[in-house]
């Protein structure tokens, strides 16, 4: 048997969840999806006293609408959420960055909401989340709190949840009909970690784009809101806009390492290239449409 | 540490046991089911061999939890083929287009395919082709396995040997 020995809960309901982790005083690990807690527990890397399990919770999965947006359980299985039609109508961007997340076997048993709380800084989830402007929404037995998504990370596996916090929900709110999507990811093999990506979306009227929300991944210690590209792009027209200068503001914003995969200095040339070219395409189809 | 009984269908046999709560569903199926077609490589998610169908879909044994598959139905290896030997069109298709050489990864692998291909949808060559990238195969180069997943995509597996 490979894991260390733990004590495993499989509670009903999310108040049972909360009291657990309440009771747990740190030691309790909660165990969604599985698929990076379960490495972590078989190399022994995690050795938790006490695994919550919380895939019986029905309060927690599935996929609905709700204030003005999209409310997504955070046990939803990636694959579920890749295949619904409410995220396709609204988030399109959502179901392109969830075609990339693992493999297929790995998305049929990993959470969208696993994947946002975990916080691995070259995922996609997480990155999605800050780019559309997600909350998030977290429980304990001291009460509800909603965190925006992009003041939930702090560093690589590292957020604001306190150890006696369960998330409960992930609320993307709409973007107007007609938004434009970006999404670039550059990685060796199709599943494998991405060594840089980017993700957001766009809203251009009557040739002006008034709105941009994008997050890099793979580019530094967390998901990196691309600020300065943003607020650049508010006001630039379709045709006349410069994206190798746009990009390279975007470039400026993030802090990436050297890994044994690619270098930093990969990680901005190759990051630059891939930003102005999907600003360069996702505007050509804009200015067609 | 935590013990749990559980009640599961393995390859449509009820099957009963008392798990430590730390024990994979891997492990359970081997070591407890005597299911070893569900082959053990890296046990962290990464190779692929240990894939089983867990209600309906694949999935890695060795990164869940015994416990977690309380009350499911899975299907191992051993589940494919017909009582009389006869083999599962994925099998066969593997068969055909010599798509194993050492055997370690295959359970996996056709565990992957089976569960794409055995649903009321017909899966394209493209999903076929894409799970495979939850495989790894240090033998085959992987054309034959492409071979045979392309074969069972076009519908072809059996009809030509």
């Amino acid at each position: 048997m490979k894991p260390a020995p733990f004590d495993y809960v499989a509670p009903a309901t999310i108040a049972e969840a909360c009291q657990v982790l309440s009771e747990a005083g740190g030691g309790a690990t909660v165990l969604a999806g599985g698929q990076t807690l379960m490495p972590l527990l078989n190399l022994r890397m995690s050795q938790p006293f006490i695994i919550v399990d919380i895939n019986r919770i029905p309060d927690l999965k599935g996929i609905t609408r709700a204030d003005g947006g999209t409310r997504v359980g955070p046990v939803t299985r990636q694959a579920d959420a890749l295949a619904d039609e409410t995220l396709a109508a609204h988030l399109p961007v959502m179901v392109k960055a969830l075609s990339h997340v693992g493999h297929y076997q790995t998305r049929n048993r990993g959470t969208v909401g696993g994947s946002v709380a975990l916080g691995e800084p070259a995922a996609e989830m997480p990155a999605t989340a800050v780019a559309l402007g997600a909350t998030i929404e977290v429980q304990s037995a001291r009460g509800t709190r909603i965190v925006p998504a992009d003041e939930f990370y702090l560093g690589p596996y590292m957020t604001v949840l306190e150890p006696d916090e369960l998330v409960t929900a992930i609320h993307y709110p709409d973007w107007p009909s007609g938004h434009v999507m970006l999404f670039r990811e550059v990685a060796q093999r199709p599943g494998d970690f991405a060594l840089v990506g980017m993700v957001g979306a766009l809203v251009a009227d009557g040739g002006t784009i008034s709105r941009a929300g994008i997050a890099w991944f793979g580019m530094g210690p967390t998901p990196i809101k691309a600020r300065q590209a943003e607020a650049a792009l508010v006001g630039q027209s379709l045709s006349g806009m410069d994206a190798d200068a746009i990009a390279e503001l975007a470039v400026a914003d993030t802090a990436p390492f050297d890994d044994h995969h690619a270098s930093a200095e990969y990680r901005r040339t190759v990051g630059k290239r891939i930003f102005a070219r999907t600003l360069r395409e996702a505007l050509q189809v804009k200015e067609a449409a | 540490m935590s013990d749990h009984h559980i009640e599961l269908t393995i390859n449509g046999r009820r099957h009963v046991a008392d798990v430590e709560g730390r024990m994979t569903l891997a492990d359970m199926l081997r070591d407890d089911a005597g299911y070893t077609g569900v082959h053990l490589g890296c046990e962290h998610g990464v190779c692929g061999a240990c894939t089983v169908i867990v209600d309906g879909r694949a999935v890695r044994s060795c990164l869940m939890l015994a416990a977690q598959a309380d009350g499911a139905e899975v299907t191992t290896v051993e589940g494919l083929a017909e009582p009389d030997g006869t083999l599962h069109p994925v099998q066969q298709a593997m068969r055909e287009e010599h798509a194993l050489q050492c055997g370690f990864c295959t359970p996996g692998v056709v565990m992957t395919l089976a569960a794409l291909t055995g649903g009321n949808e017909k899966p394209t060559e493209e999903a076929l082709l894409g799970a495979l990238s939850g495989h790894i195969c240090r033998c085959t180069g992987y054309q034959g396995i492409r071979r045979a997943a392309k074969r069972l995509a076009a519908g072809t597996a059996g009809a030509a040997a």
